[in-house]
């Protein structure tokens, strides 16, 4: 038992590497465990990793706050006064001009150009520009495990076909791209078989934005499958009678996994910022629907007279996506210390 | 060498064509309703909207819509409907514009990237890596429409140091006028990038820096400088101008299209901007093509200097 203990002993006992050893020797821990313990060492990404965590809280509770503030996203409060510091003052000036942040209940961060409440409109965007990022990235994901591991297990025609595609999708200008069928689909509605989805629906931006980024996801998926339908764990799933299927989604789909959690949280800060650049240029979310891209778009047109309507949705998008790239970093650090595997661009 | 770049080259002509068709059938086929109603514009007439499916042939086989269609940008007589300017004019006009911006924003982010990870490198671990690692994190998550928005409006409109926005020709204001209208937007197209490159540029060095040739530079006696530059760099150089070549690309095919808009300097970006806010799809179409067209030709080149710098890839 007392030469047991001893850590030379230990490392000598036949006991495989990763089995519990009774005493004081370290317990096996798998990869994830490893790649967890890392991450909670990392103060910085955990900091944002809340923060983001936040943001979400914020943007559910928007309806508390609409509460509160008393009003809708959408209500113009156009010709109403209220009274700020003891002094009636209007919403909207007759010149035009929105109340800027009043730090109390109502018009919390001040009015827009319709009389309608900033802070409102803010966490309902947020509620939107959210759901267009994190859905967007899991279109994009699902696309892209399910071509990256046809294309890499399959090869042959399967992957030429799919990699030639690629290509081309490849050479699309992605905000070109992305505006170009932003308008397209918010005229004319999408209809894809008994699917009817119309113009101003969150979806069109959504589906965009998750087809543009799937280009980026294939790539280094099919190339980590490739060499990983070559290592003794395929054969030996192969050998017990596995099927293809079986093989790539029991087999070699948890082993990209870890690459395709990488870049999960980057893809979201991507697809956030995508969608603000789309609602901006008129492609993404349409009126009255509230978004950071439609706030900000909305609000440089005014910038000389109510700089709070850039500054504020601004701050928030910088903010959320901030957040997402420390803690996605952080991921990454914990996951795949060496970083050999990159987001292609 | 020869065969690659041959190779290269017709895979280049086939995507190209297969871009042409795929932007055809997403303006032509996709949306509901006819094209010509669409490519009419808001304010359109019944004769006008007959006389579009007459003039670019909606009434006919596919095929035939899309030869007419590639014949009309080809031959450089695509006109707009919003303003029956022509439009491959219309990019002429706007692409120094856009060269410009992108050029200078380009070196920017180069030389400043490069200078960025190769100090933090060297650095690596001490608090001025971490400063320089938060910065380029916060540069990356900017959106760049805000901030070139704030930038033009407090110091060019408020503090009137620099202009508030637009465009000066060289041969009519001069060359410092031009300097002065293009150092904000450079700047703010730069923040994007300069983050990611110096930090792909560090650990770039750091995992050459421990390699065996670099300890044999160190070991034949060679300055610290001259190892970190000749041996150290060069090497890890290789990735970045590979990542340069393609964001060029992407920044001249469109990229910049936020930059330019928030700038006013009306380059081929803000045209697409412009005309989508108008649903004039003949410029949109164009402007898509020659997007398309500069990254796949960055591409190729870039493939092509890969393998000039690397015989293994040409052979596979």
């Amino acid at each position: 038992m007392s030469i047991a203990d001893s850590s030379i002993a230990s490392e000598l006992s036949p006991v495989a590497p990763g089995g519990q050893v009774e005493g004081e020797s370290a317990p096996g821990l798998s990869a994830w465990a490893l790649a967890l313990r890392r991450l909670r060492r990392n103060k910085a990404a955990l900091i944002f990793g809340a923060l983001f965590v936040v943001l979400v809280a914020l943007a559910l509770a928007a309806p508390l706050w609409a509460q509160v503030a008393d009003t809708t996203p959408a209500r113009n409060h156009i010709s109403d006064t209220i009274v700020v510091n003891g002094k009636s003052e209007q919403v909207v000036t007759l010149e035009g001009v929105p109340i800027g942040p009043t730090w109390q209940r109502k018009f919390f961060l001040g009015a827009d150009s319709n009389g309608r409440d900033v802070a409102v409109r803010l966490l309902y965007g947020a509620r939107n520009s959210l759901f267009i990022g994190l859905t967007a990235t899991i279109i994009t994901t699902l696309l892209a495990v399910v071509l990256g591991l046809l294309a890499g297990y399959f090869r042959g025609w399967t992957d030429a076909f799919i990699s030639r595609g690629l290509d081309i999708a490849w050479a699309f200008p992605p905000t070109l791209l992305g505006v170009a069928l932003g308008v397209s689909f918010a005229l004319g509605g999408l209809k894809v078989g008994p699917l009817r989805i119309s113009g101003d629906s969150l979806w069109i931006p959504t589906l965009v934005i998750g087809a543009i980024g799937v280009v980026y996801l294939a790539r280094p998926v099919r190339g980590q499958v490739l060499s990983l339908r070559e290592k003794e764990f395929v054969e030996a799933a192969r050998a017990q009678g596995a099927g293809s299927l079986r093989i790539m989604f029991g087999e070699l789909l948890p082993n990209v996994a870890s690459t395709v959690l990488v870049f999960f949280p980057l893809l979201v800060a991507n697809a956030i910022l995508n969608e603000a650049a789309l609602s901006f240029l008129g492609a993404g979310v349409q009126a009255p629907s509230p978004s950071w891209g439609t706030m900000l778009a909305d609000g440089v047109l005014l910038l000389s007279t109510a700089p709070h309507l850039t500054i504020v949705p601004g701050l928030m998008l910088a903010l959320t996506v901030l957040a997402l790239n420390v803690f996605g970093d952080g991921v990454r650090d914990a996951l795949d210390p060496r970083a050999k595997v990159r987001l292609e661009r | 060498m020869g065969r690659f770049v041959i190779r290269r080259l017709i895979g280049m002509v086939v995507v190209m064509f297969a871009v042409s068709v795929l932007t055809f059938l997403i303006f032509n086929v996709i949306p509901n309703g006819a094209p010509e109603d669409r490519m009419a514009g808001r304010n359109s007439t019944p004769v006008q909207i007959a006389a579009i499916r007459e003039e670019w042939g909606f009434d006919k086989p596919l095929y035939t819509q899309y030869l007419t269609t590639m014949k009309k940008v080809l031959d450089g007589d695509l006109i707009s409907y919003a303003n029956q300017t022509n439009v491959i004019e219309e990019i002429k006009r706007g692409l120094p514009r856009t060269l410009a911006l992108a050029i200078g924003a380009a070196l920017i982010w180069f030389s400043l990237g490069v200078a960025l990870g190769l100090y933090t490198a060297i650095r690596a671990g001490r608090w001025t890596d971490t400063l320089v690692t938060v910065l380029a994190l916060i540069g990356v998550s900017m959106p760049v429409f805000w901030l070139g928005a704030l930038a033009t409006y407090y110091l060019g409109f408020k503090a009137g140091i620099f202009p508030n926005g637009g465009y000066s020709e060289i041969g009519e204001a001069g060359l410092w006028e031009w300097v002065k209208h293009m150092i904000l937007p450079w700047c703010v197209l730069a923040t994007l990038f300069i983050g990611v490159y110096s930090r792909v540029l560090r650990s770039n060095v750091l995992d050459t820096i421990n390699d065996d040739y670099v300890r044999t530079a160190r070991a034949k006696g060679l300055t610290e400088r001259r190892v970190m530059i000749h041996h150290v760099l060069r090497n890890s150089l290789i990735p970045i101008v590979t990542l340069w070549g393609l964001d060029f690309g992407a920044v001249l095919s469109g990229g910049a299209i936020l930059t330019e808009s928030v700038f006013d300097l009306q380059g081929v970006g803000q045209y697409f901007a412009d005309s989508i806010d108008q649903l004039d799809v003949p410029p949109v179409l164009a402007v898509t093509l020659f997007g398309a067209f500069f990254i796949v030709l960055l591409n190729t080149l870039v493939d092509i200097v890969y393998a000039a710098l690397d015989p293994r890839i040409r052979l596979s």
